[in-house]
């Protein structure tokens, strides 16, 4: 195979975003007919290298060559003449236009929607997808989306596909659909490019695979010659454990009690429908299930942050005594005495104030502290440089804007933050998305540290493997329900799998 | 009784700048832009009229071809919006300027334009007429259909307006059509609701913004000189345009985005604008001015009812009054 | 090609001098064009600018009030738009409170009441006056997500129609529909003079500026506003009571409006007049977005926006022009100060290697 020409080839690209260097001199070859996974880890430069092929960043250095030809691929429209289509993680659709509308946006002719809803049954029935032509994005899952966004690049006659980590935000099952309809591709004579970083999926899918590391292309190799391990390495440029811990619990009792815990979003849907379980004491309780499920109203219904229609939420504090938590906002739980700390999913938009340096954001949640009518800065201020030192944290300074750290620093400063004022309770959202791997296992540390100090932590993932390593139980949500509670030590990947579909219809 | 057959056309009247306005910001607010110099685009379009109706009324003096009187005000108009109009995309497009600042600039830039040439437009020129009245152009722009006085009632409410009332509507229903039916339209929706995709998709996000907010100046700048030319018969007096600039924009938040029912909407202002003088006071004239709020308290309640419902097709454009940056991280 | 980029941190001094120089070009600009449209000499046009604020000590004066009012009506929209609400109702909040002091100098006046009741009775109806004007959208905006951009824009209007109806009313002299002078004779509810009239609004607002630095940089309720303008999610998320901070940081930029009022009324004008507030509350926007919403860079910013006002007046009288000659100018120097934001944030490059024909 190596004697093909590429069809695309990039040399020597390099990006700089102000001081960051994105990509330095990269290399990668992509060939028809086969699966490249582009692995490494996040911040590693993989999306900005792809970016740059599909036209949305233009390379500082280095050139681009398609089919043997060197080409200047300025903007989107440059690279879809090319045949080049990306399919972007945040999905790149306009919520209130209609399936068609929106697979026929920016190409030339006529508007005729009635053709195009034809030729989009076409390629459905070719590669095998499910997609309603008429059907409003607003009100299609996640996964539908994601089916959308494939047809739409299919439509235009693109023969180079990327995809930028698209299994994110699809359940066990519906990746193997979807890596059966890229194996269909593949055989069709397309080059499919997959960004990822989990080394399963590049195992499962690729023919080839090509790794990042910092900006650096660090080599490529066809997949059946390499394992995980060495993978890895290159990922991270040293020898990796790649095991989490699972301390025992100790001297477990109920923390939090969940009964019929209903809610409905603005709109009316069922979002949690008569959800119960108990949070214990020194216990990691995992929460399994697809994306947008429930997962954020139920946390958010625990931290105060969103209205009940029924059931009981309580707090049990040592001695026995409940404390209900519903209808209460997060002041009022924290006057009630309830050390709730909670890691939300969003963490600029609601963890933190992207724009407030670090010593301000620490003041979150200690401004009231103190009488009168003036905050209180040093000790917030203090407490920032302790957390900057204690938690390697990376940053000019304290007085730097939050907004401008790394994801991985971002989320220290979150968690440290949460956890300073020692909780009975963490709520964690997808504590480690879009972190790399140091981070995240810094992470997990921290949160078997607060474990082990009896903290009742409650974790909502995405990633099964690690939410079977790291919690002693999961809860798996599916469409608002709960559909079981499992031992982490004794459930395996396929099981947790099938719970969180089981229930069939999920209303979106 | 209430007289329906001359309130009619004075409403139609007043609802025609309006309804120019607010077509033209529709335009622009679909882009993603929220032009809030709409104001100062509405007074530079009727100005901009004026100087040119007031330089060929004196050039010709009595001479008048009846086609460059209507021609050459025109023009005038539609360069004078485009000009404001590219400011603003200068400013907020590529500059990426927050676009309420530069929209309350734009409006103390086109009114004072609009105010200053307006008083001291006879200076400038150094002629001997005493005041802007431009009484031979403002016919050539008013003149209706003339059998339209035959027709009793029905040629009153429906046929008695000048052609720019005429062109208001069409424009109206014509930005309808390409919003909602080409693929001109479904680009440009693309642009104002998300510019990323729209990017992606190959479209380009700058080009729509620039055109579409330059044609929605041009279309708001005729309503300005649909104002002074017509309504105000040819006279301009400084502040007289007033706040229908503003009433503009609400109404299109009224109009929740569709320029078609800016048709009815805008006339429904207009009839509210000359309410006060249509219902009798008697020999108390403060009580006129508490009329006179008429068509702010509905703008008030309005938004209040639309705030309160939301549904889902009748939200503004998602991406209204941000900028767009590709390489933004 | 032209290569844009987003700068990382900008030392303070540089941004100050980007800034400082299209304050220089806008200058320059307005200078052209006053040049271009009265065909004087550059020297004359800049002497006489400086002549409209500088040229008597009186001039000096009014330029100083002017300059406090226009100072005090930004400093009120500040926290509001650091909460980011476009409070375009300053005008109308301005007008609100005047038109309580007014009333109250008209109606307590005629009952014969003494300037020590009718003071305290005009502080406190004016500040009400301008926080309840500025409370109604806010409390809509809290409560549905109004858009509070124009329903405070239509406030305006409706306290405009408010004072033209009293002006109707209580016209004096009868006929003009004008209130004219209140208390001419008594001079009731005047509000004291300092040394000479102007003393009492300079000292009034300076104070303002010191408290509005404070609470917006050092206590819970600045805290609070900037989070809420930062993000509802956060604010919710750390149990800040989102509505209330809106309608009490709003309520508090109506009151200072109301504040501007009573100033104008009872210190300077005397009078009430549906024009009192002359558009400031928009010029105001513009003084506080200019001055980065820092309270004491708002002094410099709206001294300068005065000074080209006043001067670009007695331009526009000495070449018999149209006083809307200052809105041009204004105009024209608020485009440059807003198109240098962007060298602020972005880096322009230029590369010489050209895009390919297609």
């Amino acid at each position: 195979m190596e004697e093909k020409i590429p069809a695309v080839m990039m040399r020597d690209i390099t990006k700089r975003f102000g001081s960051v260097l994105a990509n330095d001199k990269c290399w990668l070859n992509i060939y028809r007919g086969e699966v490249l996974a582009l692995l490494g880890e996040n911040g590693s430069g993989k999306t900005t290298l792809m970016n740059m092929l599909s036209g949305i960043y233009f390379p500082d250095e280095g050139t681009i060559s398609i089919d043997g030809k060197e080409v200047t691929i300025a903007d989107p429209s440059d690279a879809l003449a090319l045949g080049i289509g990306m399919i972007h993680q945040h999905f790149k659709l306009v919520d209130v236009f209609t399936a068609a509308q929106n697979i026929v946006l920016g190409l030339p002719g006529k508007l005729d929607l009635k053709e195009a809803s034809r030729k989009i049954r076409e390629i459905c029935e070719r590669y095998g997808f499910d997609v309603d032509p008429e059907q409003k994005v607003f009100d299609m899952s996640v996964s539908q989306k994601q089916t959308v966004e494939i047809v739409k690049v299919l439509y235009r006659g693109a023969d180079i596909l990327i995809l930028d980590e698209p299994t994110a935000v699809l359940t066990p099952q519906e990746t193997e659909k979807l890596f059966a309809v890229l194996r269909n591709m593949r055989d069709d004579g397309k080059a499919v490019v997959i960004i990822t970083h989990k080394m399963h999926e590049v195992e499962s899918i690729s023919d080839r695979v090509a790794i990042l590391r910092k900006g650096h292309f660090t080599g490529d190799m066809l997949t059946k010659d390499t394992n995980a391990q060495e993978m890895t390495n290159m990922m991270v440029g040293r020898p990796v454990e790649l095991n989490i811990d699972r301390p025992e619990p100790e001297d477990s009792r109920p923390r939090i009690e969940l009964k019929d815990v209903t809610v409905r979003d603005e709109e009316g849907l069922l979002k949690l429908d008569h959800v119960s379980f108990t949070a214990m004491s020194g216990e990691v309780l995992g929460i399994a299930g697809i994306s947008g499920c429930g997962q954020k109203e139920l946390l958010e219904a625990i931290a105060g942050l969103q209205p009940v229609e029924e059931g009981s939420i309580s707090y049990i504090e040592d001695d026995g005594k409940h404390e209900e938590l519903i209808g209460k906002d997060p002041l009022d739980i924290k006057k009630l005495g309830v050390a709730l700390s909670f890691v939300p999913e969003d963490r600029l938009g609601m963890g933190l104030v992207g724009n407030m340096d670090l010593s301000d954001n620490m003041m979150l949640r200690s401004y009231r502290n103190g009488k009168g009518l003036f905050t209180n800065r040093k000790d917030p201020h203090h407490l920032a440089e302790m957390m900057v030192d204690f938690l390697e944290i990376v940053t000019p300074s304290v007085e730097t804007p939050v907004r401008r750290l790394s994801g991985g620093n971002v989320q220290k400063v979150l968690v440290g933050r949460e956890i300073s004022n020692a909780p009975k309770v963490l709520l964690t959202a997808y504590a480690t998305r879009g972190l790399d791997i140091n981070s995240s296992y810094t992470i997990y540390d921290l949160i078997n540290q607060q474990k082990q100090r009896g903290v009742a932590v409650i974790y909502v993932g995405e990633d099964l493997d690690v939410l079977l390593e790291l919690c002693d139980r999961i809860v798996v949500l599916c469409g608002g329900k709960v559909s079981g509670i499992v031992d982490g030590r004794k459930t395996d990947k396929n099981e947790v799998g099938a719970m969180m579909t089981k229930l069939g219809g999920v209303s979106e | 009784m209430f007289d329906f057959i001359s309130f009619i056309p004075r409403a139609v009247m007043q609802g025609v700048p309006l309804m120019l306005g607010c077509t033209g910001e529709t335009i622009t607010e679909k882009s993603g832009n929220l032009n809030l110099g709409t104001a100062g685009i509405m007074y530079v379009g009727g100005i901009s009229g004026v100087i040119g109706a007031f330089l060929y009324e004196n050039a010709a003096g009595t001479e008048m071809n009846p086609f460059l009187t209507i021609a050459i005000p025109l023009l005038c108009c539609i360069v004078g919006s485009i000009l404001m109009g590219l400011i603003y995309c200068f400013l907020t497009v590529t500059l990426r300027a927050n676009q309420n600042v530069t929209g309350l600039a734009l409006t103390t830039f086109g009114v004072g334009l609009g105010n200053f040439f307006g008083g001291s437009l006879i200076k400038l020129v150094k002629t001997d007429i005493p005041s802007v009245v431009l009484t031979r152009t403002s016919q050539a722009f008013s003149r209706t259909l003339p059998f339209a006085d035959r027709l009793g009632w029905f040629g009153k409410i429906f046929l008695s307006y000048s052609f720019l009332a005429y062109v208001a509507i069409a424009l109206a229903l014509f930005a309808s059509f390409v919003l909602n039916r080409t693929r001109t339209g479904l680009e440009l929706r693309s642009v104002g609701e998300n510019p990323g995709t729209a990017d992606a998709a190959g479209i380009n996000v700058v080009r729509y913004k620039y055109l579409t907010t330059c044609i929605g100046s041009v279309v708001s700048g005729l309503g300005g000189l649909y104002y002074v030319m017509d309504y105000a018969s040819g006279v301009w007096s400084n502040n007289a345009f007033g706040d229908r600039g503003w009433l503009a924009i609400a109404l299109v938040i009224f109009t929740i985005w569709r320029p078609s029912v800016s048709i009815l909407a805008s006339i429904l202002f207009g009839g509210l604008y000359i309410l006060n003088v249509y219902i009798p006071t008697g020999t108390n004239l403060a009580i006129k001015e508490i009329y006179k709020m008429a068509p702010y308290i509905v703008t008030i309640v309005v938004l209040v009812i639309s705030s309160m419902q939301k549904k889902r097709e009748n939200q503004p454009p998602a991406a209204l009054g941000l900028s767009y940056f590709r390489e933004e991280r | 090609m032209i290569q844009i980029s987003k700068r990382g941190e900008l030392t303070r001094s540089k941004a100050l001098l980007i800034r400082l120089l299209a304050i220089a070009l806008g200058i320059l600009a307005c200078a052209l064009i006053t040049v271009i449209t009265t065909r004087q000499n550059p020297l004359l046009v800049l002497q006489a600018l400086v002549k409209g604020s500088f040229g008597s000590s009186r001039r000096s004066w009014i330029f100083f009030q002017n300059t406090a009012i226009l100072l005090c009506i930004a400093l009120a929209v500040t926290p509001a738009f650091k909460m980011r609400c476009w409070n375009l109702g300053a005008e109308g909040q301005v007008l609100a409170g005047a038109m309580a002091t007014a009333a109250c100098m008209v109606l307590m006046g005629r009952a014969g009441l003494s300037t020590a009741v009718i003071i305290p009775c005009m502080v406190v109806s004016s500040i009400i006056a301008g926080a309840l004007w500025a409370a109604i959208p806010a409390f809509f905006k809290a409560r549905f997500n109004t858009n509070e951009t124009l329903f405070t824009l239509m406030m305006n209007y409706v306290a405009t129609q408010i004072v033209a109806y009293f002006c109707v009313k209580w016209e004096n002299p009868k006929g003009s529909c004008k209130i004219g002078v209140i208390n001419q004779k008594t001079n009731l509810g005047w509000l004291p003079e300092l040394g000479n009239k102007y003393i009492l609004v300079l000292a009034v607002v300076a104070l303002l500026t010191l408290f509005m630095y404070f609470y917006l940089n050092y206590t819970k309720h600045g805290y609070e506003l900037t989070v809420v303008g930062e993000s509802d999610n956060t604010a919710r998320y750390v149990g800040i009571k989102v509505n209330r901070v809106i309608i009490r940081t709003m309520a508090l930029s109506g009151a200072i409006c109301g504040i501007a009022g009573l100033l104008l009324v009872g210190g300077i004008n005397h009078t009430v007049a549906t024009t009192i507030a002359g558009g400031q509350g928009f010029t105001a926007v513009m003084v506080s977005w200019l001055a980065n919403f820092n309270p004491l860079s708002m002094i410099l910013s709206s001294g300068l926006l005065v000074f080209l006002e006043t001067g670009a007046n007695e331009l526009a009288t000495s070449c018999g022009l149209n006083a809307s000659f200052g809105d041009i100018l204004t105009g024209v120097l608020i485009f440059f100060i807003i198109g240098s934001e962007f060298f602020v944030n972005y880096h322009v490059s230029f590369r010489s290697k050209k895009k390919e024909d297609k």
